[in-house]
């Protein structure tokens, strides 16, 4: 190798929140006051800053550049899943003040932790290599893990973060066997070698490692037999930190399994067609099933994300431009519905503590209409009713997949929306149909009517007019995968 | 002028029922009934247009159905056998709805009642102008229609609502076959135009075509199906059962729908396909029997029956038996004229009845009624009037119709037609028995009635009489004025090419019956007038001990043959077992219990073994990932063929 230095400009936005981070860390450490307030907002800024210097840099709709010995690429792809990721890091940044002032933990480390694991996701989504990638998903990982256990004072936080912590190492653990059974069988870590040919089906060692590989990326996208996590932690942790975790990471290692696949095995898109069509029906089936019985509205949206996996795998198991592009579409959406349910779950606050049985909402249509439409529309969307945007998510996937004969993961696909519609719909008869039940308390902080009534109207109807215009891009971003 | 007949009804009927709320019961009253008023008097000018001046004609309303093969025009045809239904019906409407007014002037809900009277006056209209078989049926459902709403009027009454909904289906039955029929028309004849048909009859004459292995003729079976389309809408003996229940409805219904009008218009159908009929022989044969056999079925229930509505409509369906058999020796006149009389004596009876229910507070019980013709003395004198027309004395109405019909019957020298004349010789006998026990009961004898009946019973007001004194003139000389025309020398010029017979003019040869013939009607008449007057007025123990003596045959008449029961017995009770079965098993143990429900048990079955599985031990959640890991390595090595 030569001593020459790398070409820095590709690794900008992550060059730039990575001292943005250390920026802030040091802020919070020599102020004496508390600066949580502060912190998030320059936290926010910082990553909006990141955004602006990435579009800035971006070599192009359809160039790649690639930088580090290869280990580090930028393309439409990576462009969009990390515009995601940026966009649903900030929000949960925003979201989380209220909860944190409320429950006594306003430390500026928070919002540090939230930039730091942006920073690991980021990383992650650009990764061309076993090794970068391994670096990326560990510095996400290790800020989650702390994330989760925020509010250490309670035991049901502490354990989520310790039960995440040791199945997330146990996940690793398996990701990197796979990535040295890989290495060992191939003799390489790179994606870009490993796609020119040099894995193949043949090598049942390569396989092996496939599996293993795929186990752990699995793990961070919680999908089924790794999700057994989600509920617990999703329960436990702080509830900005669930927002988070629904939003963000899952993204970016969503991200991460396109890329390992797509970049790195397309010669073995059999072998792995299959284990992602098992994921995928098991995530789908656990996901509509388990929820049923659920009264906890965060297990509740811990299963409901298990199931959203489940369908976005769909799309990647078509293995197609169009099931990737329907992929990316269904992260979007997901996302915005996401972050808009989570504002409401944050919102169901009675003295400066949330209640979040699910029959706690009952009668909100009467109380706090405005906030019972929001999440009214958060519900069939996520349900999947026809004019809202979830509903375009899955018609795309959906088609993907009948496109590539993959009639039987459609159909479970249908079987399993169905039965999920159950749950959501559930939320607004109780909300528009029940007894009232004590009102919740209004909203200190704007921001979070602000991000309900946007998510909303994205959700809405109105996604007619963006569903388009986003399909483009992500059909773009798409292209640079194959 | 036609339009105006047939669509002032609608009209009215349109506001009375939109914006009746608003205009209240007496704007909603006046305004259908002088809309009906108005239309009646053009319908009688209209008459003497075509009845006397001879005037046909075809009044285009619009274009209806064009569509490949199947066109035709939305018409009016308007020709003799129109113009004779045009005044019985709006004649009797307008005044039915007269006496409505003061009839219902105790109900809530006049706006509604008077609405429906104006759309089924407005459906009855539609069925006798139409110029195809499509329009009428249009107007036979439309007539449906008002008859299911107007009976079940008083929908608080479970009965009321029960009759409305049998007098529905038994009507289905019907109109399947009607509906069948007119299918069959298009698909022999390519068309449903009456004149199209019509002409095109004596080149289908005679066809056969092979059905369940067995030849039958076409024309003969498309006739068959339109008379039992006939059969339900009148009243004829096997569909006859939702008729007496039919009472249940407002007095005033009864008297316009199951007595003068929508009951006649099976007689009308087959008299409007005369043309088809008399190529059909074995189809005329059927419609004599039946016509017959229901004439003298009626007449023997309604000799026992006790509710004063249910007599004269048990009165009615024998009457339109009478017609019917008329109409099956093709004697298409005089069936036309018996409806045309009857329409007016029997709308008087029915409102005459309604006029002793309304004096006895709603009493209908003839067994509590009694001695209350000097309190009620118009009513008393129309009811007589009305008798005297039904049972066919000199000079009153019926007897000319009914001895034309009674007559031709003779004339016909067919088997059946020999049959028939026996059945309605004694179907007189007891039409003049049942028809005086009721005057009897009701106005002669003690008051049977309570005290405070007694002192409320009073004369109904002038409104009510006064539809009773035209309908009385009419019973009394409706008779000898038209009889030139319908059946005598005038009526080749009458009606012209309404009405079609192939074979010998049996309205001819009536004149060549024996005397005795001739007097027979009249005797049993007067026969029966003695026999009730001897029963009801001189020795009054005398029905109970015949009653006692003829104990079942009593029992058989009073439950009118068991007709309802035997249905109930053949129909309801397996469609409710079916029903339960489907319901029970099929829908509740089959798909719904795979299906929904087990669907959704399954589901939560489901739910609770995930929610079991998950413990909440992080080595649980370890082992899962790895036998995850363990299964997709196991399989990729057997799928692989190994190592």
């Amino acid at each position: 190798m030569s001593a020459t230095l790398p070409d820095l400009t590709p690794a900008l936005p992550e060059i730039f929140v990575a001292c943005a981070a250390m920026a802030l860390l040091m802020v919070g450490v020599f102020k004496k006051d508390n600066l949580l307030k502060v912190v998030t907002r320059l936290g926010v800024l910082s990553l909006a800053i990141a955004f602006v210097i990435m579009v800035a840099k971006m070599p192009g709709l359809d160039r790649v550049a690639t930088t580090f010995g290869g280990m580090f690429i930028v393309d439409g792809f990576s462009v969009f899943m990390k515009s995601l990721v940026l966009i649903g890091s900030m929000a949960a940044l925003l979201m989380s003040q209220q909860y944190l002032i409320d429950r006594k933990i306003d430390r500026f480390e928070f919002p540090v932790l939230i930039v730091l694991a942006t920073l690991g996701m980021m990383m992650m989504i650009s990764a061309n290599d076993f090794m970068a990638l391994y670096v990326g998903l560990e510095l996400q990982s290790l800020s989650l893990y702390v994330l989760a256990s925020f509010d250490r004072e309670r035991q049901r936080s502490t354990e989520a973060g310790l039960k995440y912590f040791v199945l997330g190492a146990l996940s690793s653990g398996m990701l990197l066997y796979g990535i040295s059974l890989i290495y060992g069988f191939s003799g390489t870590t790179s994606f870009s070698v490993l796609s020119t040919g040099l894995a193949n089906s043949e090598n049942i060692g390569l396989v092996v490692g496939l599996v293993f590989v795929l186990a752990g990326l699995a793990f961070k996208v919680s999908a089924v037999p790794f999700h057994m996590w989600t509920p617990d932690v999703y329960e436990g942790a702080p509830t900005p930190v669930t927002a988070l975790f629904a939003a963000a990471p899952k993204v970016a290692a969503m991200a991460l399994l396109m890329r390992v696949v797509l970049g790195g095995f397309p010669t073995m898109a059999a072998d792995w067609q299959q284990i992602i069509i098992f994921i995928s029906i098991g995530s789908m089936l656990v996901g509509a099933f388990a929820a049923l019985v659920q009264t906890n509205i965060k297990r509740l949206m811990a299963y409901s994300s298990i199931g959203h996996v489940g369908y976005a795998l769909v799309g990647l198991a078509a293995g197609t431009v169009q099931g990737v592009e329907g992929v990316l579409v269904y992260m979007t959406i997901y996302m915005t519905m996401t972050i808009g349910t989570f504002a409401c779950i944050l919102s169901m606050r009675r003295d400066k503590a949330l209640d979040l049985d699910i029959n706690e909402l009952a009668g909100l249509s009467r109380n706090q209409p405005a906030m019972a439409f929001a999440l009214a529309v958060f519900m069939f969307s996520l349900a999947g009713i026809p004019l809202l945007a979830g509903f375009f998510g899955k018609y795309f996937i959906f088609m993907s997949a009948i496109d590539a004969g993959l009639y039987t993961l459609a159909i479970i696909g249908f079987v399993a929306s169905v039965v999920g519609a159950f749950y959501y719909l559930r939320i607004v008869k109780i909300m528009y149909f029940d007894e009232p039940a004590a009102k919740f308390d209004d909203n200190e902080f704007g921001t979070m009517g602000f991000i309900m009534g946007l998510t909303a109207a994205l959700n809405s109807p109105l996604s007619f007019l963006l569903i388009y215009p986003l399909l483009g891009l992500a059909g773009v971003a798409a292209a640079s995968l194959f | 002028m036609y339009k105006a007949i047939v669509f002032m009804p609608l009209i009215g009927f349109l506001i009375a029922g939109l914006f009746g709320r608003q205009l209240g019961t007496k704007a909603s009253q006046w305004i259908t009934t002088g809309l009906l008023v108005a239309s009646a008097v053009l319908s009688m000018v209209a008459f003497m247009d075509v009845a006397v001046g001879g005037n046909t004609t075809m009044v285009h309303v619009a274009n209806w159905v064009s569509s490949g093969d199947l066109n035709f025009h939305w018409q009016l045809k308007i020709d003799a056998l129109t113009a004779v239904m045009l005044v019985v019906v709006t004649l009797v409407s307008a005044l039915v709805h007269i006496y409505s007014i003061g009839y219902m002037s105790h109900d809530d809900h006049n706006p509604r009642f008077f609405a429906y009277l104006s759309l089924f006056t407005f459906a009855m209209l539609m069925l006798v102008t139409a110029n195809n078989f499509l329009q009428l049926f249009f107007g036979w459902e439309g007539v449906g229609l008002a008859s299911y709403l107007l009976i079940g009027f008083w929908y608080k009454k479970p009965s009321a609502n029960a009759a409305a909904i049998k007098a529905f289906l038994v009507n289905r039955v019907g109109d399947f076959g009607l509906s069948l029929g007119i299918l069959a028309i298009f698909l022999v004849f390519g068309s449903v135009t009456f004149d199209v048909v019509f002409a095109a009859v004596p080149a289908i004459a005679g066809q056969t075509f092979m059905f369940l292995g067995m030849e039958a003729d076409v024309l003969t079976t498309i006739c068959l199906l339109l008379f039992v389309g006939a059969m339900g809408k009148s009243a004829q003996l096997g569909l006859h059962t939702w008729l007496p229940d039919a009472m249940e409805g407002p007095t005033p219904v009864s008297a316009l729908i199951h007595a003068a009008t929508m009951v006649t218009a099976g007689v009308f159908l087959v008299a409007r396909t005369s043309p088809m009929f008399e190529f059909a022989p074995f189809a005329l044969d059927v419609v004599t029997v039946v016509g017959a056999t229901t004439a003298i079925f009626a007449a023997s229930v309604a000799l026992v029956q006790n509710d004063i509505k249910r007599v004269i409509a048990y009165s009615t369906c024998s009457q339109l038996g009478y017609m019917f058999f008329a109409l099956g020796v093709s004697a298409y006149g005089a069936a036309m004229f018996h409806l045309f009389t009857h329409a007016f004596f029997k709308a008087l009876l029915f409102l005459g009845a309604g006029s002793v229910i309304h004096a006895m507070s709603d009493e209908q019980d003839m067994r509590k009624m009694g001695g209350s013709r000097q309190m009620i003395p118009m009513t008393y004198i129309m009811m007589i009037i009305g008798t005297l027309a039904l049972t066919g004395i000199f000079p009153f109405a019926g007897y000319f119709s009914k001895d034309t019909v009674i007559e031709a019957a003779y004339a016909a020298h067919t088997g059946v037609g020999e049959y028939a004349f026996i059945m309605a010789i004694v179907a007189a006998l007891m039409t003049s028995f049942y028809s005086w026990r009721l005057i009897f009961m009701t106005f002669h004898g003690k008051a049977r009635g309570g005290e405070e009946t007694l002192k409320h019973m009073h004369e109904s007001p002038p409104v009510m009489l006064l539809p009773l004194v035209v309908l009385a003139i009419g019973a009394v000389i409706a008779g000898f004025v038209f009889s030139d025309m319908f059946v005598g020398e005038g009526r080749f010029e009458f009606w012209g090419a309404a009405l079609f017979v192939k074979g010998d003019d049996i309205l001819e040869s009536i004149h060549h019956v024996p005397t005795f013939v001739k007097f027979l009607p009249l005797i049993v008449s007067i026969l029966g007038f003695i026999i009730a007057y001897k029963f009801y007025i001189k020795s009054t123990e005398l029905p109970a001990k015949v009653a006692g003596a003829f104990k079942y045959l009593y029992q058989f008449l009073l439950n009118k043959w068991y007709w309802d029961e035997l249905y109930d017995f053949l129909f309801v009770r397996p469609s409710f077992w079916l029903g339960k079965f489907l319901w029970k098993k099929g829908d509740g143990g089959v798909i719904d219990r795979f299906g929904p429900d087990g669907f959704a048990a399954f589901a939560m079955m489901m739910a609770k073994r995930a929610r079991s599985v998950q413990t909440g031990f992080v080595y649980h959640y370890a082992f899962a990932m790895l036998i995850g890991v363990a299964l997709l390595v196991t399989w990729f090595m057997f799928t692989r063929g190994g190592f």
